[in-house]
């Protein structure tokens, strides 16, 4: 499946036959939005603020706050390296 | 169905005030009660006793000195999986998070704690709050304390079968599609999903952002309001956070009813709907008339669409929101020679089914050549049940409806059809898609002893006026219907 590979989530044959069976009747039953003509409706990203008006609103002020957490965050890490989180090499891929 | 606990939040003052008890004693005793019935309801993941008792015993020091408490001294509160607690693991109920510790605390929790509340630990829930009985945790199913072969609902399963266990005094759970509200329908106790913005999501754990809330759980109309008042309000933290003045919720409860416009919206009472649901919703509409309220019968004529609305919306924003979850800073990592192979495999094993499925379903819907045709339709069609409440507003203060088409079901009864699942979720989407806050309130129970709820929505920002709803239903002996 195409989107499981976007998705960067590996699945099991089983896996793929089960939800291809699932999302072909979810995805069938969300074709009844297409009942309705919204060819003059605008988008809703989120409910609380008009943004044309109140765009000021949810902005602030840029500042740097101390985060110390370095030591904290990397004690848990997968994999920490002095500062950095290693990984598996990108540039040969 | 309620244990022997009959702690609330101004009774504990009054026994910390006169020294009847110490919030130490107070915390072990409700420790107590959860050794006790945990292994059996499985609502706790986690113990934070070591926190619980150091923020304990700086209430009992101020209590020592004569000092004033804090609006919340000693309250025992329970936290879903999904909300951020500084040292105390964190899981989402997910395996990708089973050893995840974060570094600070959501807003949230932290005014909770500074207001003298006892986090006693996290509770369990659908994985990444997906879900509608708990059945998707990777940690196992809770159990319903008013019937334990059933559903406690879900996600915020375990923090309301912690409250109506009597497990804790309170809780807090999230809110994407109902995830507060039905569970405190199935359990049968007060559950309070505030206004978009209204309460700061710095530090939930994301799964939709413009549907996420977080809300209070407890055993009174009363001490849902007094959580509230402490969460709510503005955070520089969270761009969506409202500035405008949160509400004297608790102050407030008692301002008389009669008077008020109540919509009944012929949408939230078809076909497919319990029978017993219908009839004890329908004598709490009748109980909310005979207390002066008004009724006004509306039309909300796109509610049949937001199940689909909301399916498209929630696992588009799920989908972008998890990406986070790579296995490269926190959380399950499964080694691999390349990077591309270490996040499929992380991934592929970390998330359950339910998270798998909502991740692909979101990935369609956002993926090139979709995008248009799911999407953006999606939040067009937003627009328009925002509409419907927006309109319904303008006729009356509040609209009454039923929490869940039915009551909780029996474990692994609904969990081979997805979209079934889905379908249940009907009376609770729509307010979520339009941003209004919503109450769920216990309306008596079926012949079966199952508790049914019943849900007051309001305008935005309208939580005072559906707290006093909700408590002068309760006055009334609503909740035994």
């Amino acid at each position: 499946m195409n989107v499981a590979t976007l998705a960067h989530l590996y699945l099991s044959d089983a896996e793929v036959n089960t939800y291809l069976h699932q999302l072909d009747s979810i995805l069938t039953y969300m074709d009844k939005l297409n009942e309705l003509d919204t060819t003059n409706v605008d988008a809703l990203a989120q409910p609380l603020f008009d943004a044309a008006s109140n765009e000021q609103a949810a902005l602030r002020e840029d500042r740097t706050v101390p985060c110390n957490l370095w030591e904290e965050v990397s004690r848990r890490a997968p994999d920490p390296n002095s500062s950095f989180f290693r990984v598996p090499k990108v540039i040969e891929r | 169905m309620t244990g022997d606990s009959s702690w609330s939040v101004s009774s504990i003052r009054t026994a910390l005030e006169s020294k009847q008890i110490s919030a130490r004693e107070l915390a072990a005793e409700f420790f107590g009660h959860i050794e006790a019935q945990n292994p059996r309801l499985n609502a706790f993941l986690t113990l934070s006793r070591e926190r619980a008792l150091s923020q304990a015993a700086r209430i009992d020091h101020l209590a020592a000195q004569g000092a004033p408490l804090p609006s919340l001294a000693g309250v025992p509160i329970a936290v879903k999986d999904v909300i951020s607690t500084r040292g105390i693991r964190t899981t989402c109920g997910s395996r990708i998070l089973e050893n995840y510790f974060p570094a600070f605390d959501a807003t949230a929790v932290d005014r909770l704690v500074r207001a003298g509340a006892v986090v006693l630990g996290k509770t369990n829930c659908d994985e990444f709050a997906m879900g509608s009985s708990n059945e998707n945790s990777a940690f196992g199913p809770v159990r319903n304390p008013a019937a334990p072969d059933r559903v406690p609902g879900g996600s915020s399963g375990g923090s309301a079968a912690a409250v109506a266990a009597g497990l804790a005094v309170a809780a807090l759970g999230t809110d994407t599609g109902g995830s507060i509200r039905q569970p405190g329908a199935l359990c049968g106790i007060p559950a309070m999903m505030p206004s978009y913005g209204r309460v700061s999501r710095y530090g939930l754990i994301a799964f939709a952002s413009s549907l996420d809330r977080i809300g209070p759980f407890a055993r009174s109309v009363r001490d849902t309001a007094a959580v509230l008042e402490v969460i709510a309000g503005h955070d520089p933290n969270d761009s969506t956070s409202a500035s405008s003045p949160v509400g004297h919720y608790t102050a407030d409860l008692d301002k008389p009813v009669n008077g008020l416009r109540l919509g009944i919206a012929r949408e939230y009472f078809q076909e497919g709907m319990d029978p017993e649901v219908r009839q004890k919703v329908e004598l709490g509409i009748r109980l909310l008339e005979d207390l002066g309220c008004r009724r006004v019968d509306l039309r909300m004529p796109y509610t049949d669409y937001a199940i689909a609305t909301y399916y498209i919306l929630a696992t588009a924003e799920a989908s972008s929101n998890l990406a986070r979850y790579d296995g490269v800073r926190y959380g399950l990592r499964v080694p691999a020679n390349t990077l591309h192979d270490m996040y499929g495999r992380t991934r592929g094993l970390g998330f359950g089914p339910e998270v798998k499925r909502r991740i692909m379903l979101g990935t369609y819907a956002l993926s090139a050549g979709y995008y248009d045709a799911y999407y953006l339709k999606g939040q067009k069609v937003r627009t328009l049940i925002t509409r419907d409440f927006r309109e319904a507003f303008t006729k009356v203060d509040a609209i009454i409806t039923p929490t869940s088409p039915v009551p909780a079901f029996r474990i692994g009864e609904r969990t081979s059809d997805p979209l079934q699942m889905y379908l249940a979720d009907i009376y609770t989407v729509t307010g979520s898609l339009a941003g209004v806050p919503g109450i769920s309130i216990p309306c008596g129970s079926t012949k079966q002893g199952l508790p049914v709820g019943l849900q007051i929505f309001g305008p935005h920002f309208g939580e005072s006026c559906v707290l006093q709803l909700a408590h002068a239903f309760e006055a009334a002996g609503g909740f035994e219907l």
